[in-house]
């Protein structure tokens, strides 16, 4: 079958991959490039586990294809801390017990920061309803509510 | 070690406080690893192809066209696979039929639910192999389906298993039936109680199937050796069962089975029992290549156990005083294809909290054109719960008693007889009622159209097999190899927490792993709120063990009696200085002289715990009714419950929080959907709504500790009790809201609007 020869940039790295054209990004991004960090929960759009932004715009990656990625630059949970320092939100999930099993953390992660770069004080109601399209089935959301607005309070230097 | 230790009580300086997860960090960042995130060089990509219809015998599967296909490696279908006689075996709290096992694997002569394999390809990719399916010709001579408990029971029913006659009626029937079992538990003389009764409520109740919803879906990967040795790994629940039963299935020694187990993405029972996992060894036999399966979200939803839908009746009587004088319900579980629904476990926790004379409880587990069922949080319970604790409220109202009071008046205590078996020990149900009542949830003011609801649960928990090997390192630190699966409630941090406490170390000085099926002896599945109970019972054990040898040791190099020498602060002290003085030694310097004292320094335990304490909740919640639309939105809601002790608060906190949300979302929305051809309508999670954000309010948690006599530190256990009373105190709250009884679950617009009397507008 033919491949298609892609160009984009990910994570602040230029990468180069072939891909088939029915493939997804999340498929491109955890086949192709081995970063299995974004996770496939649903491959439908509905659990938002495989959250990732383009060219700065929240997307379910199971609902792009790999082609539509030239050119484009993508973030994925991989590039979310810088070196070892963990970003707030990554630090906040963890203290605020507000991760189990851990499969939608990614999405929820770049989800959240996604949030935050445009409402840096949501109440708890915009959180809710900003993560409405991530699914967890572990928590209740309770404490993810309370590590988003903890992480935004420490960034907003509260 | 066969004694189990008891509980004492003592100071605490790691146990109940809230450190940071040790696998927080590989979560937060993408690095941990699930079933789908491993590779191997030269891998298959494994798929299924599965029945479209819900029952039809298989007249022939032709793979010729498939096979011929450029690109596929391996075919395998029911001539693959051994035919299996009936042989029990216990996986989770559902025990398998190697027999029904195989066929649910991949159907032999007749396929049975909508979703039922028939063959498996491994193809170079997945484009290949799912070519590869379309190739297959399976040729099929569809049968009357039956997909509802109570149709299915009925003699003229369409018969799944020509071979099955109802187990436990005597004498044996003269004609098979779609009943695999009915079983019967009580004690007492129900006929008289009723007889004593100033009040009697009887009501019918009905319940769909939901899924477990796990965001993961099935994934494994398997590499079959030319030698006969197999690796696999899989996201499971329980990687010794996962390896017994690919073993049976394959007819394989155990031991040439590797399992280990990956990062989970939720199983909440549904990773009990093996799909794929067969099937990717007998592909990757075949082919000589490692073969890597994921299942699709719809393969998830159509193909992998859901909980029973049911039908339950109850009828209670009680004086005008509140004391109830008799019980008795009849629960009807759909098992799905093949018998083995949590009927059993249902009908035990039916009634038990409350202290009852006079109890009746007959239970059918009856199969039926729908997947297999598997395991739910608590299997069971929910189901026969919301039936038994919807009439208990209406009782209560009827009195004019507060529901709580009424509970209080009959509630199970120790030494209460339960009519299942055995009296129960030190529990907490009346501490839990009396926390529930002092809340200020409970009295708290409530608007027009809003309605309060409580309801309680029980779970057993149980204990099982364990295994850990503690491994002091040559710099002091240690390693925990644990055996049973953090299933994500964070046990891998609770049970380091324990084992720090015993050493009086650090917790950051323990590294808790999970080992594969090769480092230690065999575990049982992660169920039963087992874990850190059973682990962590182990763990202490292995622990105090490897304080045996540090003492020891130290009175060897110290040269002092061992009787001086005691384990105190995380180091080797004397016992009383004015009597025998030695320079005290941490565990780093011991460490570093292991190999000259007598050889590396280690702890292990392999036990099958006992003494596992039941755990008891009671839930508040508040609701709002849309009268217009039927919409019940939550408002508040309270978790208090009976965990034992806490190890770790905050993820006790979470497994009340999570299972509360799992309950709302069995409550208000979840439900499979057939039609009328028996195929499944909704298989996915836009169709098949489990709880978002925006639809919870927070969740406030009280814990009570009333400490598990039969554990070093009081655990009882906490997962599965939280998911048992949503659905019954949703159903008390709408009552309480608008005055109108719901008996069928789920409570979603359409049904609750149909109930006010309106009718959904479309």
């Amino acid at each position: 079958m033919a491949r298609n020869h892609v160009s984009a940039t990910v994570n602040g790295d230029s990468v180069e991959f072939l891909c088939e054209t029915g493939q997804t990004l999340l498929e491109a991004l955890r086949d192709e490039l081995r970063l299995t960090g974004t996770k496939e929960g649903c491959g439908t759009g509905d659990c938002g586990a495989c959250s990732v932004m383009v060219d700065g715009r929240l997307v379910c990656s199971c609902l792009m294809l790999a082609v539509e990625a030239e050119g484009k630059t993508i973030d994925t949970i991989e590039g979310m801390a810088k070196g070892e320092t963990l970003h707030p939100l990554q630090r906040k999930f963890i203290e605020h017990a507000a991760l189990q099993c851990g499969i939608c953390t990614p999405g929820i992660l770049i989800a959240a920061r996604a949030l935050l770069e445009r409402n840096p004080n949501p109440n708890e109601d915009e959180v809710r309803y900003w993560l409405a399209g991530n699914l967890c089935r572990c928590t209740g959301y309770h404490k993810i509510v309370d590590a988003v607005q903890d992480a935004a309070r420490e960034i907003r230097g509260g | 070690m066969s004694d189990m230790l008891k509980y004492e009580e003592r100071e605490l300086k790691v146990v109940g406080t809230r450190p940071l997860r040790p696998d927080g960090v590989d979560k937060v960042t993408g690095r941990a690893r699930y079933g789908a995130d491993y590779n191997l060089p030269g891998q298959l990509i494994g798929k299924v192809l599965r029945s479209p219809h819900a029952h039809a015998r298989i007249k022939a599967i032709d793979i010729s066209a498939a096979l011929a296909l450029p690109g596929v490696k391996a075919v395998v279908t029911r001539d693959d696979f051994a035919e299996m006689p009936n042989e029990f075996a216990s996986a989770g709290e559902l025990t398998v039929n190697y027999r029904a096992v195989t066929r649910n694997m991949m159907a032999r002569e007749k396929v049975l639910y909508d979703g039922h394999p028939v063959a498996a390809v491994a193809a170079v990719s997945e484009s290949v192999a799912r070519a590869a399916l379309a190739l297959i010709k399976v040729e099929y001579e569809v049968l009357p389906h039956v997909i509802d408990v109570v149709e299915a029971m009925r003699p003229d029913a369409p018969l799944l298993h020509e071979e099955q006659y109802t187990e436990g009626v005597k004498p044996k029937p003269d004609r098979p039936s779609n009943i695999a079992k009915r079983l019967e538990y009580g004690h007492g003389d129900v006929a008289a109680g009723f007889a004593k009764a100033d009040v009697i409520v009887e009501r019918e109740f009905n319940t769909k199937p939901v899924h477990q919803g796990y965001i993961e879906p099935q994934a494994c990967l398997a590499s079959y050796s030319e030698d006969g040795q197999a690796e696999l790994w899989t996201c499971t629940q329980g990687h010794f069962v996962f390896r017994a039963q690919c073993a049976k299935l394959l007819q394989m020694d155990v031991s040439k089975i590797r399992v280990t187990p990956t990062e989970i993405g939720g199983g909440f029972g549904g990773k009990n029992n093996v799909y794929n996992e067969p099937l990717a060894i007998a592909l990757s036999r075949k082919s000589n290549r490692p073969v890597k399966m994921v299942m699709t979200r719809e393969e998830v939803f159509r193909a992998t156990g859901p909980t029973p839908g049911a039908n339950v009746k109850v009828k209670i009587g009680c004086t005008l005083g509140g004391r109830i004088t008799a019980a008795q319900a009849e629960v009807n579980f759909q098992a799905g294809a093949f018998p083995g629904s949590p009927v059993n476990q249902a009908s035990m926790c039916a009634f038990t909290r409350y202290d009852l004379a006079n109890v009746r409880v007959v239970g059918h587990d009856v199969t039926v054109n729908r997947p297999k069922v598997a395991a739910y949080r608590a299997p069971g319970a929910p189901i026969v719960v919301f039936g038994v604790e919807s009439v208990i409220d209406e009782l209560s109202k009827k009195l004019g008693l507060d529901p709580i009071e009424f509970r209080l008046k009959n509630a199970a205590k120790e030494g209460t007889q339960t009519y299942y078996g055995p009296k129960l020990s030190r529990i907490g149900y009346i501490e839990t009622l009396e926390a529930a009542r002092a809340h200020p949830h409970y009295s708290a003011p409530l608007g027009p159209n809003q309605g309060r609801g409580v309801a309680t649960g029980f779970w057993f928990n149980i204990g099982n097999e364990t295994t850990c090997a503690l491994n002091l390192q040559p710099d002091g630190t240690l390693t925990l190899n644990l055996g049973t699966i953090d299933v994500a409630g964070g046990s891998r941090a609770s049970l380091s927490m324990m084992v720090a406490e015993e050493l009086g170390i650090a917790l950051e000085r323990v590294r808790p792993i999970i080992g594969d099926t090769s480092t230690l002896g065999f575990n049982f599945v992660t169920a039963g709120s087992r874990s850190t109970f059973a682990s962590g019972m182990a763990g202490v054990i292995a622990a105090r063990q490897m304080i045996e040898t540090l003492r020891a040791r130290v009175a060897k190099i110290r040269e002092v009696p061992l009787e001086a020498v005691a384990w105190k602060n995380g180091r080797a002290e004397p016992v009383d200085a004015r009597v025998v003085k030695f320079e005290p030694m941490s565990l780093a310097e011991i460490a570093a002289m292991a190999g000259r004292t007598g050889g590396p320094i280690a702890g292990h335990a392999e036990i099958n715990a006992q003494g596992a304490g039941p755990g008891f909740g009671a839930h508040i919640v508040d609701v709002e009714v849309d009268r217009e639309t039927g919409a019940v939105k939550i408002l508040r809601y309270t978790v208090v419950q009976d965990v034992g002790k806490a190890i770790h608060p905050a993820y006790v906190e979470g497994q009340m929080q999570g299972g509360a949300a799992q309950g709302i979302g069995w409550a208000l929305n979840e439900e499979y959907v057939y039609g009328a051809d028996g195929v499944l309508q909704n298989p996915g999670f836009l169709d098949y709504r489990v709880p978002v954000a925006s639809d919870l309010p927070r969740i406030d948690t009280v814990i009570v500790e009333v400490p598990n006599p039969n554990h070093p530190y009081g655990v009882r256990g906490c997962g599965e009790v939280p998911i048992i009373s949503p659905m019954a105190a949703i159903a008390n709250a709408i009552e309480n809201a608008v005055g109108v009884r719901l008996y069928a679950q789920p409570f979603s617009p359409p049904h609750v609007l149909e109930a006010l009397g309106g009718t959904a507008k479309r």
